[in-house]
């Protein structure tokens, strides 16, 4: 054979050879395909793809997997898109879109080193879960924030950052969706999920200290002590006392901020609240210290107040 | 050469600054906080009301299920209040305050130092007397002394293991009770053998403590099937598996107990309370306790009532030193500092160890290197690294795989670290996250 002819016949034969696996492959690949519905991509694509598994999924193909599957979104709701994606999924899918109230997490604990003293220094990994293992904490209140931080490492929306001056975690409003990482993260459950109000405005009892008045009072000076007076002046029912330690509901509560006013350890937070209207007959004195008085309380969130 | 563990294992600085130091009595202070849950078990349930009189050696909490313990008050005297104070665990705990008056002891009580040989109780009757009067094991993990006594259907026991070690450093504890009480302690041993019916017991002392050693084998003399056992110098050879392993040279399978080899481990601490509560009719209420520390001005040994405050302790030591950076409950390895000085004693405080500042506090952690030294040293035979990630990744199911069960505790992973890694920390983490799936898979 001349080397023209080996040449040829290389090429005939590789493409031959070629040829065939191809319709091999083709034929299989028709053989066992697996249907999968189109509108899962779609679905997909409208997602944040932020995979933080605040639907309940572990991702986002997965909630959009189940979207799908599903008869009625009514349950599948991903905090990060909100209300707009749902309304989005619904038009692809062709099924009805219900609106939820939105969520973000506030810190149920004011408890700064001014108002609740260190007793001893921990040294040990910083890492909540670590430290709440450990001991009962290094201040007299055992319910309340380590702030090591569990929180911001598990925030996938940077929207927590501890506060060197209190000590405490802060949560930006605008960046967090409410996809409950930081709350399962939180070895104290000190975190909560409360329903978005209007203008963000929030009302809750910024404490979790569960022992008797005396001994809140002493470990931390904004302690709930449990006296009931919240409960007493709420026209609504919203508040409940339970273990020396008010709680507010968000669905019940109109955010009339009756409670703030009689709270005598300034325990219930107020953010985002214009200020209150003074009592024009001695309003020049009493102006001064209520400013004073209301920043304070609304330390969980200086970003907001800045606005 | 000398018997010891094969696996893993260091050599930190010994510091048995106390050891010369006879055991003194410390009476108890004005007021005694004894906390409910000095053992590991369920806490006990308190049977004293508020102004009941008590008296030494009167039962005051009563146990809680069969892991669980009795406890007996320290002092007589009047009860003030039940509290919710801060103990050795770190954590708030329920508390008997009893506020003192005199020093009237129960009637039962044999107060005379005359040493009773002879007993004709039977091993029934010494398990159910051990429970009654609240024993733990004094080691440290207060283990409850009757559970390791009932020896569980289809398991024989062949071996009773003594445990006089004292691997920690610091801690003399044991070493002078066995120079000062070696009798009673024999006796209290013999006890223990006639409660699950062997023949033999083994004594395992270190190398560090020839006077121990030779006190005990010349005491041993006299008494029938109790042989003595020096040990190479090695931390932490006080671990039961590891004792075993030293004196037996047997492996306890991973996820078993000391009874899968034959063997029942106990303290020479609780075989001295064993002897008290069965020939002296004395309950657990006080304990031998080291108060050490390089900068404290009489490192010492003391017979300390329960429930006394820590600081009463350190004032009897020579008060404490202005350098102090840590106190800490136990020895430096395995101890657990304290987060005040109000701490009552407990039960399982074999030594408070006030650790100056340069010394206890935390370098800086760097990253892993990869060295395996942790590897080298764990006497469990795994690999810390390894379960450190995985338990800041919260990954419990290789974390399982991983058998980190099976990890005693000792820190000497954390104490060779060249980066400082807090190992133990997240080991200790995985442990209980682990331990709560398991308990739940098995419900």
């Amino acid at each position: 054979m001349t080397e023209l002819q080996i040449i040829i016949a290389t090429i005939v034969s590789v493409s031959a050879i070629g040829i065939l696996a191809a319709s091999i492959l083709y034929a299989a690949a028709q053989k066992f395909k697996v249907f999968e519905d189109p509108r899962i991509d779609e679905v997909e694509d409208a997602l944040p793809s932020a995979n933080c598994g605040g639907c309940g999924y572990p991702g986002c193909r997965n909630y959009a997997e189940m979207c799908v599957k599903a008869d009625t979104l009514d349950d599948l709701y991903c905090p990060v898109g909100g209300n707009d994606l749902t309304a989005t999924i619904a038009k692809i899918l062709g099924k009805d879109a219900i609106a939820k109230a939105p969520k973000v997490a506030v810190l149920r604990c004011a408890g700064s080193p001014e108002h609740r003293a260190s007793i001893n220094v921990y040294d040990g990994a910083e890492n909540c879960k670590v430290a709440s293992a450990l001991y009962s904490g290094s201040t007299g209140c055992e319910f309340g924030c380590l702030g090591l931080g569990d929180c911001v490492v598990a925030c996938d929306f940077d929207a927590i950052a501890i506060n060197k001056e209190t000590g405490l975690p802060e949560i930006i409003d605008e960046k967090c969706t409410g996809c409950n990482a930081c709350v399962k993260a939180c070895p104290k459950l000190i975190l909560e999920l409360r329903k978005k109000a209007k203008k963000d405005r929030k009302i809750f009892v910024s404490c979790i200290n569960k022992e008797k008045g005396g001994v809140a009072k002493k470990s931390c000076a904004v302690a709930c002590i449990g006296c009931k007076k919240c409960q007493k002046v709420c026209p609504f029912d919203a508040i409940v006392v339970e273990n020396f330690l008010a709680y507010i509901d968000y669905d019940k509560c109109k955010l009339c901020r009756k409670c703030v006013d009689v709270c005598p350890t300034n325990a219930i937070a107020e953010i985002n609240f214009p200020p209150k209207k003074k009592k024009p007959v001695v309003a020049k004195e009493v102006a001064k210290p209520k400013v004073v008085a209301k920043k304070s309380v609304d330390k969980t969130n200086p970003t907001d107040e800045s606005k | 050469m000398a018997k010891t563990f094969s696996k893993g294992g260091v050599h930190p600085p010994e510091n048995k600054l106390s050891a010369n130091s006879a055991i003194q009595i410390v009476p108890p202070t004005n007021v005694v906080s004894i906390p409910v849950s000095q053992h590991m078990g369920a806490p006990s349930s308190v049977i004293v009301k508020k102004n009941d009189q008590v008296k030494v050696g009167q039962l005051i909490a009563q146990s809680a299920g069969f892991v669980s313990a009795n406890i007996h008050s320290s002092v007589s005297g009047v009860v003030q209040k039940i509290n919710t104070i801060i103990d050795t665990s770190g954590y708030k705990r329920k508390a008997v305050i009893i506020k003192v008056e005199g020093d009237e002891w129960m009637e039962n009580i044999d107060r005379s130092a005359q040493i009773i040989r002879n007993f004709t109780m039977s091993s029934e009757e010494i398990i159910k007397r051990i429970n009654e009067f609240g024993i733990v094991g004094l080691g440290g993990a207060t283990f409850p002394s009757h559970v390791k006594l009932s020896i569980p259907k289809g398991k024989v026991a062949k071996v009773l293991v003594i445990n006089g070690v004292e691997c920690e450093p610091y801690l003399t504890a044991d070493h002078r009770l066995m120079l000062e009480k070696g009798e009673e302690i024999l006796i209290g041993i013999e006890i223990q053998m006639k409660a699950i019916n062997v023949s033999r017991a083994i004594i395992g002392i270190e190398n560090n403590k020839p006077d121990a050693i030779a006190h005990l084998t010349k005491l041993a003399s006299s008494f029938k099937g109790i042989e003595i056992v020096g040990l190479k110098v090695k931390y932490p050879q006080g671990g039961e598996k590891q004792l075993i392993k030293a004196v037996m040279n047997r492996e306890v399978p991973s996820g078993g107990l000391p009874i899968d080899v034959g063997a029942v481990v106990h303290n020479v601490g609780t075989a001295f309370a064993v002897y008290e509560a069965v020939q002296k009719n004395k309950p657990l209420f006080e304990r031998v306790v080291t108060v050490t520390g390089k900068s404290l001005s009489k490192p010492s040994n003391f017979m300390a009532r329960i429930g006394v405050p820590i600081s009463n302790l350190i004032e009897a030591a020579g008060g404490l030193p202005e350098d102090t950076g840590k106190v800490i409950s136990g020895g430096p390895m395995m101890g657990k500092s304290l987060n005040s000085l109000e701490v009552p004693m407990a039960k399982g405080v074999s030594g408070v160890l006030i650790m100056p500042d340069n010394e206890s506090s935390r370098r800086r952690q760097a990253a892993c290197i990869r060295c395996a030294k942790c590897v080298s040293v764990c006497p469990m035979g795994l690999e810390p690294y390894i379960l450190m990630t995985l338990a800041e990744r919260e990954m419990w199911e290789r974390e399982e795989n991983e058998r980190i069960m099976d990890c005693i505790e000792c820190g000497s992973c954390s104490f060779v670290c060249p980066s400082n890694r807090a190992l133990l920390d997240y080991i200790r983490l995985g442990k209980g996250a682990v331990g709560k799936i398991m308990r739940a898979r098995k419900a």
